[in-house]
């Protein structure tokens, strides 16, 4: 879809759903991965099956630089939200690459991202061809993270929890992402022309036009999969908390309170309304970026108030049932990255983590620095040892 | 730089050339220099000496108002928007379009600085006060449609009715092929039998 004068969330939200729920949901896995002058790999390769794989090695050995290059397989800054240089190896002789074949349910897919020389974009390629932008690979690849940074997820801004669900969304809706590009971009236009003075106003209407459309297809796809998820978590069982989720800002509520085509009227007029403060705080007053997504606990204890354990634990409980209801609904399970997991579950939940991940049928990428502590995954998993830049299967 | 590189350097900067591509257009002009070359540099020549922007509509041509302008058999009552001279002739081809032109130059964007001015809107508002109607023809991408909302928006105080292309089932197009977007503006928009 281009995105041309039509409110732009016709189409499905679950393409394919019908079919996929007929047969046994596939294995969305990497099959072959290649990290050239990315971080502290000069070049490493690594072939690997549809099992979990388990990186072990020592702190600092690169562990977390491999799930980073796995993540740049999503659209996005991938899971540090780096700066495109940042991630080319220090010393080495020219811009970085990730190069991954990923096996799915429309089976064998070559792709290739990285940074260029003289291009600001990160690349894409698909099967070998250059795509138009980032978001060719949401239609490819699925990628949900857990890493130990995220540990403060529910205690800090608004932000990171709209990046984490929007990757969420991305899983079942790969339009989504262009969608957020293009609202991103309608706003960071509309905020020059404030900042530039008086601006014209039908301009102004033009560009909030488009962000009304777009921004109220974003919050009913967040809105939509956090009601889905909340649904899978109340079905959940094992020993992980039961999540509550909801998205929720001002547009999500015109949506809950009436059509989508009032909610764009009263975006808009929002908008309209509110250029003058926002040519002084260089912002919007409304619209999705300022949405957020809140986690409660079974009892409805804001997770934010629960001990670090208990939100691991939370998190945990979303990203699994976010990968069960993709097999569901999609046919397909996403790449799970799991840095350093192991550290805040008990070693009940570790087991039951590692028995959801097999029930489930994902490829997860785990990390720790002791393989011990995935011994109960025995021979279900592949392990590999991580030293200097290197990678050693074991 | 050599007079070759010189040569080089800009062949590379058309669009769909690069580097490579340059070289080897650079060494097809010289190796058939009578044939290609020479004519090739005289019709270069021709075109900075002759071919201008029409004052009216944006247009190319060797006349200023351009061919299209200065045809009496033109409707000048019914405009057609266009954000480039190959839209313009894209819709020429097609032989069914009777009135003028008005050949923007692009798509609004506060980033790269392309506002009203630079896209020629005041003199699309003035020129559109003695029209019956105008048809946007902008490309329906998102930059262009939000061009397009603009300029509707500015038109609405000329009394000109203001039309757009319909969007929907290309001419011998198949609806299993067409995206969900395609199809639903088309059912949108359909029409009487």
């Amino acid at each position: 879809m281009a995105g041309g004068g039509e409110t732009p969330y016709i189409g499905a939200m679950f393409p394919g759903a019908a079919e996929a729920a007929l047969e046994s949901p596939a294995r969305l896995s990497v099959s072959r991965l290649a990290l050239t002058r990315f971080r502290s790999y000069d070049s490493a390769r690594l072939e690997a099956d549809g099992r979990p794989v388990v990186l072990f090695g020592e702190n600092g050995a690169g562990k977390t630089n491999l799930l980073e290059a796995l993540s740049f397989l999503a659209p996005g800054r991938g899971l540090r939200r780096a700066r495109l240089a940042e991630c080319d190896r220090v010393g080495g002789a020219g811009p970085w690459g990730v190069a991954a074949t990923v096996e799915g349910p429309r089976g064998p897919v070559r792709l290739g991202t990285g940074r260029e020389e003289g291009e600001e974009r990160r690349q894409v390629r698909v099967d070998g061809a250059a795509a138009k932008s980032q978001a060719a690979l949401a239609e490819h690849v699925n990628v949900v993270w857990l890493t130990p940074q995220m540990d403060g997820l529910f205690r800090e801004g608004a932000g990171n929890r709209r990046r984490f669900l929007d990757r969420l969304v991305f899983g079942f809706d790969p339009e989504h992402a262009q969608r957020v590009a293009i609202y991103d971009n309608a706003m960071r236009e509309r905020a020059r022309l404030l900042k530039e003075g008086a601006g014209d106003p039908a301009w102004l209407a033009a560009l909030e036009d488009r962000m009304a459309r777009y921004g109220v297809a974003i919050a009913a796809a967040r809105r939509d999969v956090a009601q889905r998820l909340d649904a899978a978590c109340a079905t959940a069982a094992g020993p992980f908390p039961r999540a509550r989720l909801a998205a929720a800002g001002t547009v999500e509520s015109f949506l809950a309170e009436g059509p989508a085509l009032e909610a764009e009227d009263r975006v808009r007029a929002g908008l309209a309304a509110s250029r003058r403060q926002d040519a002084e705080t260089g912002g919007a007053a409304l619209g999705p970026h300022r949405s957020d997504l809140l986690v409660s606990d079974a009892r409805g204890l804001p997770a934010a108030q629960g001990s670090t354990g208990e939100q691991k634990a939370l998190l945990v409980a979303i990203v699994l049932a976010h990968a069960r209801l993709q097999a569901q609904l999609r046919g397909a399970t996403p790449l799970l990255l799991l840095d350093e997991i192991a550290a805040h579950l008990d070693a009940t939940r570790r087991a039951a983590l590692f028995d959801a991940l097999l029930a489930l049928d994902a490829q997860a990428w785990l990390t720790g620095t002791d393989a011990a502590l995935f011994a109960p995954l025995g021979g279900a998993a592949q392990f590999v040892r991580v030293a200097d830049g290197t990678l050693i299967p074991q | 730089m050599s007079d070759l590189e010189r040569l080089v350097q800009l062949l590379s900067k058309l669009p769909g050339l690069g580097p490579r591509s340059g070289r080897r257009a650079a060494l097809a002009l010289l190796k058939r220099r009578e044939t290609l070359l020479e004519p090739l540099a005289a019709a270069l020549a021709a075109a900075a000496r002759n071919i201008r922007a029409c004052s009216e509509c944006g247009n190319l041509d060797t006349t200023d108002p351009c061919s299209i302008c200065a045809d009496a058999r033109r409707d000048p009552g019914l405009l057609c928007v266009v954000e480039d001279v190959a839209d313009l002739w894209a819709i020429e081809r097609t032989k069914s379009f009777a009135g003028r032109y008005h050949v923007l130059g692009g798509t609004l964007s506060a980033i790269d600085g392309v506002g009203p001015d630079e896209l020629r809107i005041p003199k699309l508002v003035e020129r559109a006060r003695g029209a019956r109607e105008v048809v946007i023809a902008l490309n329906a991408t998102v930059e262009g449609q939000t061009t397009a909302h603009y300029v509707a928006e500015r038109l609405g105080e000329t009394g000109a009715s203001v039309t757009r292309l319909a969007h929907g089932v290309p001419v011998g197009g198949e609806l299993d092929y067409l995206d969900e977007g395609t199809l639903a503006a088309a059912l949108k928009a359909r029409r009487p039998l």
